[in-house]
């Protein structure tokens, strides 16, 4: 098995995402609302770390 | 005429007895099953959406760190990052067993991706550890539902 970089990204991102939201609340909306939350999160702090490393690197 | 009877209040207006402290299963049996397997502990608890969710998150997190080539942590290495790494792993519970009886993620580390093996793997049992934990707050009925 082979994945890029950011589908990687994507795959843990929505696992862990959806443990969070089952264990860290108890209502079936809220669990959707702070999935969600969570995994545009991880996302977005993955790209913005990335940015942050080119831009050392750079 | 009929009378309702009211339930006695308790701090935060909570009774502390939810659904799922009301199904009969211990907390211990709950946190245990949960740990051994991926959603065990909720499913114990009639909690079927939730254990089929995080068992097919933790398992799928399993497998795939195993299909990147990931490593799966040995205790008594002398590492302590080693140790750190099979306290994770530890967490997946039978995955963990099964894993070291079928010799998955012992091959040396070859190809880049492996390293986000080893941490999917790793991340799969701590995330399995909050899992089972929840399934012991639900059983026990510190977690409303």
């Amino acid at each position: 098995m082979n994945l890029s970089h950011f589908s990687a990204v994507l795959l843990f991102s929505l696992f862990t995402s959806i443990v969070f939201a089952i264990t860290q609340r108890a209502e079936p909306k809220k669990m959707v609302r702070f999935g969600a939350l969570c995994f545009v999160l991880f996302v977005s702090g993955t790209i913005a770390a990335s940015w942050v490393m080119w831009l050392i690197k750079h | 005429m009929t009378t309702k009877v009211q339930e006695p209040a308790v701090a935060g207006g909570k009774t502390g007895s939810g659904d799922a402290a009301a199904s009969g299963a211990s907390p211990a049996l709950a946190l245990l099953a949960g740990w051994l397997v991926p959603g065990a502990g909720h499913l114990l608890l009639g909690k079927w959406v939730r254990a089929g969710l995080l068992m097919v998150s933790i398992v799928g997190m399993f497998a795939i760190g195993i299909a990147l080539q990931g490593k799966v942590y040995t205790p008594n290495t002398g590492e302590p990052l080693d140790m750190l790494g099979f306290a994770g792993d530890l967490g997946s519970g039978l995955l963990y067993g099964l894993a070291r009886v079928l010799g998955w993620g012992q091959a040396p580390v070859l190809v880049a991706v492996a390293d986000y093996g080893t941490k999917f793997i790793v991340v799969a049992g701590l995330l399995n550890v909050v899992a089972a934990v929840d399934a012991h707050s639900l059983a026990s009925g510190r977690k409303p539902s």
